[in-house]
């Protein structure tokens, strides 16, 4: 019997489908675009969508290649694209990075990286405080020494930065 | 023997103090980078590169650069072997074959010998391939002086034609990704006509597409999703290595010495051809097991067996730059990002570099011997301490490298809007990879993508449109013919064989 974890999220089937489709729908917004700027020969050689549009056709004919296999393959129907307790385990990663990198912008870079960095020990690593900070803390100092001093490259900062009259 | 003068200027070049440093820091950046999950060699490559746009602006700096950047290349295929054999983990795709025989060998408390055959074969292939590259690039690069346009787009058909001929997997995903990869550069402003393609009003889209930030997160943020997923337990055997083990080691090689010869031609051949790195692997696995007097006790913990994949993936590695510096076009994910740095340096790869700069062209050249003859020293002395990195916990070491992604993409273009590109592509990767989506067609295309379409113009519009242009000539004819070939194989060898069959 399966369990509830290992149950399936998703068939490969159903993935294989979907991004076939996709891949059919970029390539005819790819056809859509060289068409209206002109696919043709201009007046002093090939005129700007003349190579995207042939690009385009080629991506609209292998997304469909690929999703008439998937749909006349059986076995991929049974197959488990993803399962429940790895999606679980995915989006425990990529959700706390989106939001990590939305606030980026905010924050700025180092104060965002130590609390992102706490959060994963936190959560998945199951870490006392103690530990946690001077891990996140350290990285992301280290880090200040290497890119803003070190190589001078300037990361985006934010009101910590500024208070402490590093910017 | 010009070469051989040349390539005694290049030494010079290259054992310059500071370069010897950047040399050896190459090398070990490249080892901790082939080691981490999610960071390989054309990522760590990619995250590194804009580090060195201002060292590329003093004089000769170009030249320190490109060897800090090859020689993290050489270390990320030294550290690939590390993880291979003492963690079962092949930390990069052509190391997967190195786990056969290597990660047996530990777990019987040989650890010691599979690494040293691993490294010493590693760099018994690249170093045959960096002869081929010092006595070959000189006269490919001359008969490319010759190139025009047509000459040119049809290298650029050849390489794309042969990722789908001899890729082996789903041909349409393949010419689906490396599409993608061409629509994906073709975004943004066109140099020729001024028009805007492919930006549906974004202004964010304007300057179209980096392929570094692809890099990164494809194969940086696509990686860390796929690990996590496979749980992660790293159990590893212990990396004790001291000299005594070294000395037997090095004692048994001689023995397969065919083996490593005939690895390291597959590896050069296959190198060349883009592909690369990782059917060489297999391909000189199955070739020794199946020539090999013990071949049937490959699997079992051979010191053979580690030797073959190993010497091929090296070569190819090392094989893959000979078109890149020759011709611009590279053979491997990590060899375009560094022709991606090549021109954002501000240098033309391609045949006449070999002209223009042949302090940079033999200086690279000169530093491919010596940075792999650094990256054997401290692999030799230094694994304990690499294979120690991976001992560290996931959930500290994920967050840490996904910052480093988000900084190196960020870097690139001083923008967020490309660190939100990153985590997109990161996505993109983790599901192509799921399903079978080769990466490094995309990648090509993407670095290749607009000098493939200037030529194809230039080409067409010399000839008014006419598409034999890519006929017209012996030269243009037989590259265009080889490419159709590459093309077709699969099918040219199924029809082969169902005639055979009839007959």
């Amino acid at each position: 019997m399966e369990s509830e974890q290992q149950r399936s999220a998703a068939s490969v089937k159903a993935v294989e489908i979907g991004v076939a489709a996709v891949i059919f729908l970029f390539g005819a917004l790819v056809v859509f675009d060289s068409y209206r700027l002109g696919a043709r020969w201009g007046d002093d050689g090939p005129q700007a969508g003349y190579f995207p549009f042939y690009v385009g056709l080629f991506i609209c004919a292998s997304g469909t290649a690929i999703f008439v296999r998937a749909l006349r393959n059986t076995a991929f129907a049974a197959e488990s694209f993803v399962s429940r307790d790895e999606l679980k385990k995915i989006l425990t990663v990529l959700v706390p990075t989106v939001v990590y990198v939305s606030v980026i912008g905010y924050l700025g870079f180092y104060v965002a990286s130590t609390v992102y960095i706490a959060y994963f020990m936190w959560h998945l690593g199951k870490y006392a405080w103690i530990k946690i900070a001077p891990v996140s803390i350290g990285v992301s100092v280290a880090f200040f020494l290497i890119f803003e001093i070190w190589f001078s490259v300037p990361l985006p900062k934010g009101p910590l930065e500024a208070a402490l009259g590093l910017n | 023997m010009e070469e051989v003068n040349a390539l005694m200027q290049g030494f010079g070049v290259a054992l310059s103090p500071l370069n010897l440093l950047l040399m050896f820091v190459g090398v070990i950046l490249g080892i901790i980078i082939g080691v981490l999950p999610g960071l390989g060699g054309a990522n760590g490559v990619a995250i590194l590169l804009p580090l060195t746009f201002s060292m590329a602006q003093q004089p000769g700096g170009t030249t320190s650069a490109i060897i800090l950047l090859s020689c993290i290349y050489w270390g990320a295929l030294f550290g690939g072997a590390i993880t291979s054999i003492l963690f079962n983990i092949p930390g990069e795709p052509w190391s997967v074959a190195t786990t056969f025989d290597g990660h047996p060998l530990a777990q019987h408390g040989r650890a010691g010998s599979a690494l040293t055959a691993a490294f010493t074969s590693s760099f018994i292939g690249a170093l045959i391939a960096v002869i081929m590259i010092t006595f070959l690039s000189p006269v490919v690069a001359g008969f490319a002086l010759q190139f025009g346009p047509p000459e040119f787009f049809s290298v650029y058909l050849l390489t794309f034609c042969a990722f789908v001929g001899m890729s082996g997997g789903n041909a349409a995903k393949t010419v689906a990704s490396m599409m993608i990869g061409f629509a994906l550069a073709a975004v943004g402003l066109d140099s020729v006509t001024g028009t805007l393609r492919l930006t549906f009003g974004f202004t964010s889209l304007l300057k179209g597409f980096d392929f570094l930030i692809a890099v990164i997160g494809l194969f940086g943020i696509g990686e860390i999703l796929e690990t996590l997923e496979e749980g992660l337990a790293f159990k590893g055997a212990s990396a004790k290595i001291n000299m005594k083990v070294v000395l037997e080691t090095w004692k048994e090689l001689p023995r397969y010495w065919a083996t490593s010869l005939r690895s390291a031609a597959v590896g050069c051949f296959m190198g060349i051809v883009p592909g690369g790195a990782t059917p060489a692997s297999f391909m000189s696995y199955g070739l020794a097991r199946r020539l090999s007097k013990d071949g049937h006790d490959f699997g079992s913990g051979k010191v053979e067996g580690v030797v073959a994949p190993e010497t091929a993936a090296h070569a190819a590695g090392t094989s893959a730059l000979l078109p890149m510096i020759t011709l611009g076009v590279p053979g491997s994910p990590t060899a375009a990002v560094l022709l991606g740095g090549l021109l954002i340096w501000g240098l033309q790869p391609g045949p006449l570099l070999f002209v223009e700069k042949p302090d940079f062209v033999w200086g690279l050249i000169a530093s491919m011997y010596l940075g792999n003859i650094a990256g054997l020293i401290v692999v030799l002395t230094c694994v304990p301490l690499f294979a120690a990195i991976l001992r560290i916990p996931f959930s500290i070491i994920a967050p840490v490298i996904i910052v480093i992604c988000a900084i190196g993409a960020y870097t690139v273009h001083n923008s967020m809007f490309d660190v939100y590109l990153m985590v997109v592509f990161g996505m993109i990767g983790y599901a192509f990879k799921k399903l079978g989506y080769p990466l490094a067609p995309m990648v090509l295309a993407l670095v290749l993508g607009d000098r493939a379409e200037e030529n194809f113009r230039n080409a067409i519009k010399g000839s008014q449109g006419d598409m034999l242009v890519f006929f017209s000539n012996g030269l243009v004819g037989g590259l265009t013919g080889l490419a159709l070939l590459l093309l077709f194989w699969p099918l040219i060898r199924a029809g082969w064989r169902l005639m055979l069959g009839k007959s």
